[in-house]
C-alpha cells in the first residue's frame, strides 16, 4: 500500500468545559459572496471542525456541453469564473485548438495575452477588494472599483458585453480589436490602474490593523498546499513558484519579461501581497504585448474552422451552405482526448476534452482552480477564530460559478 | 516513448494495457487492480515525482465494454511533466481503490466522480454526493441519464 501523505492538522481542543457549538454559515450569507455553506463546530470562537458544502450554483455545464456544438460551449465558459470570463474563453479555445492541431495567428496570440492579463488584474481587484470589505476596510473596494470599471469599458468595446464575453472562437476570435483599442488599454494601464494599486497599497500594506488582522491567519505550508492540489496565488503565497506562464509557456508568454512572485507563510497577508504584485506584473506584460503586437489577420485562414465572411454568405450559395452547416452541425474536430491547462487568475484552469469526431464534444471536464482551494479551507482555518474564517475565505477567492459548474 | 511511460511499463509490465502520446499528452491505460500502487510509484519515483493530482474524472463510454473510465491527470512540479492515467471499469462493478492516501487533495474529485458517474472508490473516507443533494436519484453525467429530466429540488439532509 501507498504511504499516506501526512497533513499536519491544526485541530483545536476545547478550552472551556462546555459542549462544542454547531453553527451554520451560508448558503446565503454576506461574507460567503457566493452560495457556499459551512457547518462549523465551535468552542467559544475557536473552530474545531469545518465542513464546506457547495453545489447550490450547479447548472450542469458538462452535461449541457455534451449536447452543444464546439462553438456553442464558448458562452457556457463565460459563466465559469464570471469575474474573469475572458480567461475561460481563452482556456477553452486553446484546448479545442490543441485537439484540432491549429496554430493560431501571431496577432491572436498577443490579443489573447492582453485580454488574459486584463482579466487577471480585475479578478485580483475583486478578490482583494471584497476580502477587505469583509474585514471592514470598505474604501479599498471603491478604490479598485474605478479601474475595474475602466477595464470593463474596454471589454465592452472589444466584444459588446461586459460580463458574458464569449470572445474567442476555435481558431481565432469573434472580431479583431476595435480601432485605437490598444491605445486606450495603455492609457488605462498607465494612467488609472497603477495609481489605484498605489492607493490601496498605501492604505493597507503597512497598516498595523491590516497586518494584525491578516498575518498568520489561514496559513498553509508548501508541502501541504502541494498535496492538497493548490495552484495559483494561494500556492505561490505558500512559497511554491509554480506559474504555468513560466513553467509551460503557452501563447507567447515566453517572450515577455515578468517575475513570478511568491510568499512565505501562505497566510492571508501573503496571498494579498502576491495578488498585489501579480497585478503589477500583469501591467508589465500588457505593456510589452501591446508594444510587440503584430498586424495581420486575427483568425486562421482555414475554411474548416472559420465562418465564411458575411458578404460571401449573402452572395453565394456555397458560403451560405457552409455557414448553415457550421452553425447547425458545428466545426468538425478529430477524435481524441486532450488536457490543456492555462494559468487563470485563481490557478490552473484545465480542460479535459474527449472528442469522438463530429460537431460537438463527447465529454468536457473542467478543472476549476477553486475546487481544491475550497477543499483546503478546513485545513487553513481549523484551530483559528471564526472571524479568521471570513478573512481566509475572502483571500482564497472562491468563485461559485466555476466551483459548481 | 516518453520516459514516464517507459518507466511505468518497466515497473508494471503486466498492468499497463496500452500507452499513447497523442497531441503531446502522455497517456497510459492501466488495469484497475493495482491502481494505488501505480499512482504511489508515480508520486515517489525519483525520476518522476508526480506530486500534484491535478484532476480526476470519469467518462461514460456507453455501449462499450468495459463502460466506465477513470482518468487521472498528474503533474510533476520538479520535472515539469504531465501524465494521464486511465483505468477501465465494467458497468456491473464500477469500483476502484481510492487514491486519497496518495494525494489528500483527490478526495473531492473522487466524490464528484461518484456523484456524476456512480463510480465507487473503495476505501474513500467520505464517499458522499458533492454537487447534487443526497436525495437525488441517478448519476447525471451518465450518457443514459436524460438531459431534460427533472427531479424535485430539496435541500441537503443533515
Amino acid at each position: 500500500m501507498a504511504e499516506p501523505v501526512e497533513i499536519t492538522a491544526n485541530v483545536g481542543t476545547p478550552d472551556l468545559q462546555a459542549e462544542p457549538m454547531l453553527i451554520n454559515i451560508g448558503p446565503s450569507h454576506p461574507a460567503t459572496h457566493a452560495t457556499l455553506r459551512f457547518r462549523a463546530t465551535l468552542d467559544g470562537e475557536t473552530i474545531l471542525d469545518l465542513v464546506p458544502e457547495f453545489g447550490y450554483l450547479h447548472r450542469g455545464f458538462e452535461k449541457e456541453s455534451e449536447a452543444a456544438t464546439w462553438t456553442q460551449v464558448v458562452p457556457y465558459t463565460d459563466r465559469l469564473n464570471y469575474v474573469s470570463p475572458l480567461m475561460n474563453n481563452v482556456g477553452y479555445a486553446m484546448a479545442v485548438e490543441k485537439l484540432c492541431g491549429i496554430e493560431i495567428t501571431e496577432r491572436c496570440k498577443y490579443v489573447r495575452v492582453i485580454i488574459s492579463e486584463l482579466s487577471r488584474i480585475i479578478d485580483h481587484m475583486v478578490c482583494v477588494g471584497t476580502n477587505m470589505v469583509d474585514l471592514g476596510a470598505l474604501t479599498n473596494f471603491w478604490y479598485f472599483w474605478k479601474p475595474r470599471e475602466e477595464v470593463y469599458f474596454l471589454i465592452e468595446e472589444l466584444c459588446g458585453q461586459r460580463l458574458t464575453t464569449s470572445y474567442t472562437r476555435i481558431g481565432g476570435a469573434m472580431a479583431d480589436l476595435p480601432e485605437g483599442w490598444t491605445d486606450r488599454v495603455l492609457a488605462v494601464c498607465r494612467g488609472v490602474i497603477p495609481e489605484c494599486i498605489a492607493d490601496v497599497n498605501a492604505l493597507l500594506t503597512k497598516n498595523r490593523i491590516f497586518i494584525e488582522r491578516t498575518m498568520g491567519v489561514g496559513p498553509i505550508s508548501a508541502k501541504d498546499a502541494v498535496s492538497l492540489g493548490f495552484t495559483g496565488p494561494c500556492l505561490r503565497a505558500a512559497g511554491v513558484p509554480l506559474d504555468l506562464r513560466k513553467d509551460e509557456p503557452y501563447l507567447v508568454y515566453d517572450r515577455f519579461d515578468f517575475d513570478v512572485c511568491i510568499g512565505e507563510a501562505g497566510d492571508t497577508c501573503d496571498r494579498y501581497l502576491v495578488r498585489m504584485e501579480e497585478m503589477r506584473q500583469s501591467l508589465r506584460i500588457i505593456e510589452q504585448a501591446v508594444a510587440q503586437l503584430p498586424g495581420g489577420p486575427i483568425n486562421i485562414d482555414d475554411p474548416r474552422f472559420i465562418l465564411p465572411g458575411k458578404p460571401q454568405v449573402y452572395e453565394n450559395i456555397e458560403a451560405l451552405m457552409n455557414h448553415f452547416k457550421f452553425i447547425m452541425e458545428g466545426v468538425k474536430v478529430p477524435a481524441g482526448e486532450v488536457y490543456s491547462a492555462t494559468e487563470a487568475a485563481n490557478g490552473e484552469l484545465g480542460f479535459y476534452i474527449v472528442s469522438r469526431g463530429g460537431g460537438g464534444p463527447y465529454k468536457i471536464k473542467v478543472r476549476p482552480p477553486c475546487f481544491p482551494l475550497f477543499q483546503g479551507i478546513p485545513h487553513l482555518v481549523k484551530g483559528q477564530m471564526i472571524a479568521d474564517l471570513i478573512a481566509t475565505l475572502g483571500s482564497v477567492n472562491i468563485i461559485a460559478g466555476e466551483l459548481d459548474r | 516513448m516518453s520516459i514516464v511511460l517507459e518507466r511505468l511499463r518497466e515497473r508494471f509490465p503486466a498492468e499497463v494495457v496500452s500507452t499513447h502520446s497523442d497531441f503531446g499528452d502522455d497517456t497510459a491505460l492501466v488495469r484497475r487492480e493495482r491502481i494505488v500502487e501505480i499512482l504511489a510509484f508515480l508520486r515517489d519515483d525519483p525520476e518522476l515525482r508526480f506530486d500534484f493530482a491535478m484532476d480526476l474524472t470519469g467518462v461514460d463510454y456507453l455501449g462499450e465494454e468495459p463502460r466506465f473510465e477513470v482518468v487521472y491527470h498528474l503533474y510533476s512540479l520538479e520535472k515539469k511533466r504531465r501524465v494521464r492515467i486511465k483505468a477501465r471499469l465494467p458497468e456491473d462493478d464500477p469500483v476502484i481503490d481510492t487514491a486519497v492516501p496518495v494525494w489528500p487533495g483527490i478526495d473531492w474529485y473522487e466524490r464528484e466522480a461518484w456523484d456524476m458517474y456512480g463510480i465507487v472508490f473503495r476505501g474513500h473516507p467520505n464517499l458522499k454526493r458533492i454537487l447534487m443533494y443526497e436525495a437525488f436519484e441517478g448519476h447525471p453525467l451518465r450518457k443514459d441519464y436524460p438531459k431534460a429530466k427533472r427531479q424535485p429540488t430539496i435541500g441537503p439532509e443533515e
